[in-house]
């Protein structure tokens, strides 16, 4: 890794002003992901700004079926909210097969959704249950935060609060994981709300990264069952192809999870 | 350089260290507890594995500084002179090889047991399975480690 300034930031304000001040700085959550990166020297911010000592920014929070999660909440606690498990258990489910048990100690759901990686499982999840993000600035519907390859709709000196959303009457999550990795070679999130619309979310598959998928929402809208899909057409347009598996055969996921997903919700 | 404090095995220790000292750098290098292991540099492998305020991490996925303030404890300070239960169990079920990613896989086994326990849930064989997700070893295959974590967990609750 190369060299770099550390700062322990203090609070939301002090972590904005001490990235300013950085010729290149980094927000520093739990570092899953961008430590690896930095040891790889894929990466090399000239400063981090660690947030794990700023207050207020982990818990969970259920009210009714109004679901707050903090950015600096770990994906152990989500997957282990009792409290969750009882409004939306897919999401818990979602985060207790992210990476490992030690890597769910440490990583973060803001740090996942600002890294927006396109085969991270996070992104799918929010994006179907058309959840809200919230900034230090502003608040941003989750069809306009997840922008494309690794990108968001954050900007500068922008730092992810909280992410919330109600939760729907059903959902449900399944995933092809990458024998290796365990990140999503493909991942469907089905979600189901109480006036009967459906929002699916893909990652792991598209180009682009995390999308919705329109013929699969019609599908499922007129019919909430996993036989369903099977007559949806999935075009492989737009699909990454790689050395795990061609965009063909990720569009025959994207069905064979959208089906689990459905019998799992 | 950064000041860094911490309380390792039960000894606070105070020292000032590159600011992108990893705190698996700073256990063996700065402390010389080596029994922490590097076995990768993707994160996956699972050698360097402690526990930070009581939650198995990967010390090679931490940056010491972001451990100030926090309880360490690496494989040489799991017991006190005695073989914890779970090395116990290790040794006894021949859960290891070579033996580089035994410190990492019986920290992970110890968390898991603690988790299971505190959470009310059995720890069946294919939970153990699942659980070491994290935790690669190259050479005994799996069957004797998750036995040795089943032994292990008996004795740690009987213990």
């Amino acid at each position: 890794m190369y060299d770099l300034k550390y700062h322990r930031a203090t609070s939301v304000d002090d972590a904005v002003a001490k990235r300013a001040a950085a010729s290149d700085g980094q927000f520093l959550a739990g570092g899953q992901t961008l430590l690896p990166t930095m040891k790889h020297r894929l990466a090399a911010p000239s400063d981090l700004i660690d947030l794990r000592g700023i207050g207020g920014l982990a818990g969970i929070e259920v009210s009714g079926r109004n679901v707050t999660i903090g950015a600096m909440t770990t994906h152990a606690a989500v997957a282990g909210s009792a409290e969750l498990a009882k409004v939306c258990p897919a999401l818990a489910a979602l985060a207790g097969g992210i990476g490992d048990p030690a890597v769910r100690h440490q990583g973060t759901i803001g740090g996942s959704i600002a890294n927006n990686d396109p085969a991270a499982d996070y992104p799918a999840g929010l994006l179907a249950l058309a959840a809200t993000i919230s900034t230090n600035k502003r608040k941003i519907a989750a069809d306009d935060f997840f922008t494309g390859l690794f990108s968001t709709a954050l900007e500068e000196g922008e730092i992810i609060v909280s992410v919330s959303f109600e939760a729907p009457a059903q959902c449900g999550y399944a995933k092809f994981p990458n024998p290796a990795s365990r990140y999503a070679m493909t991942g469907v999130f089905v979600a189901k709300g109480g006036g009967g619309a459906v929002r699916v979310a893909v990652t792991g598959a598209g180009g682009d990264g995390v999308f919705r998928h329109d013929g699969l929402e019609k599908a499922l809208a007129a019919e909430w069952s996993a036989s369903a899909a099977d007559g949806v057409a999935i075009s492989s347009d737009g699909l990454m192809s790689d050395i795990h598996c061609d965009a063909a055969y990720r569009a025959n996921l994207i069905k064979a999870m959208a089906k689990r997903a459905v019998s799992a919700a | 350089m950064t000041e860094i404090s911490m309380t390792v095995n039960g000894k606070r220790t105070r020292a000032a260290v590159p600011d992108n000292t990893l705190l698996v750098e700073f256990l063996r290098e700065h402390l010389r507890l080596t029994g922490t292991h590097v076995g990768c540099d993707t994160s996956q492998c699972g050698a360097c594995v402690v526990h930070v305020d009581g939650r198995a991490m990967k010390s090679c996925t931490m940056l010491a500084a972001s451990a100030e303030g926090a309880e360490v404890t690496t494989i040489e300070g799991l017991s006190n002179g005695e073989l914890h239960p779970m090395q116990a169990a290790f040794k006894e079920n021949h859960g290891l090889q070579c033996g580089f990613c035994t410190p990492g896989m019986i920290m992970s086994a110890a968390d898991m047991v603690a988790r299971y326990q505190a959470a009310g849930r059995e720890l069946t064989e294919k939970a153990i399975r699942h659980e070491l997700e994290g935790n690669i070893c190259r050479c005994t295959g799996y069957h004797n480690i998750v036995r040795a974590i089943q032994d292990g967990a008996a004795k740690m609750a009987a213990g």
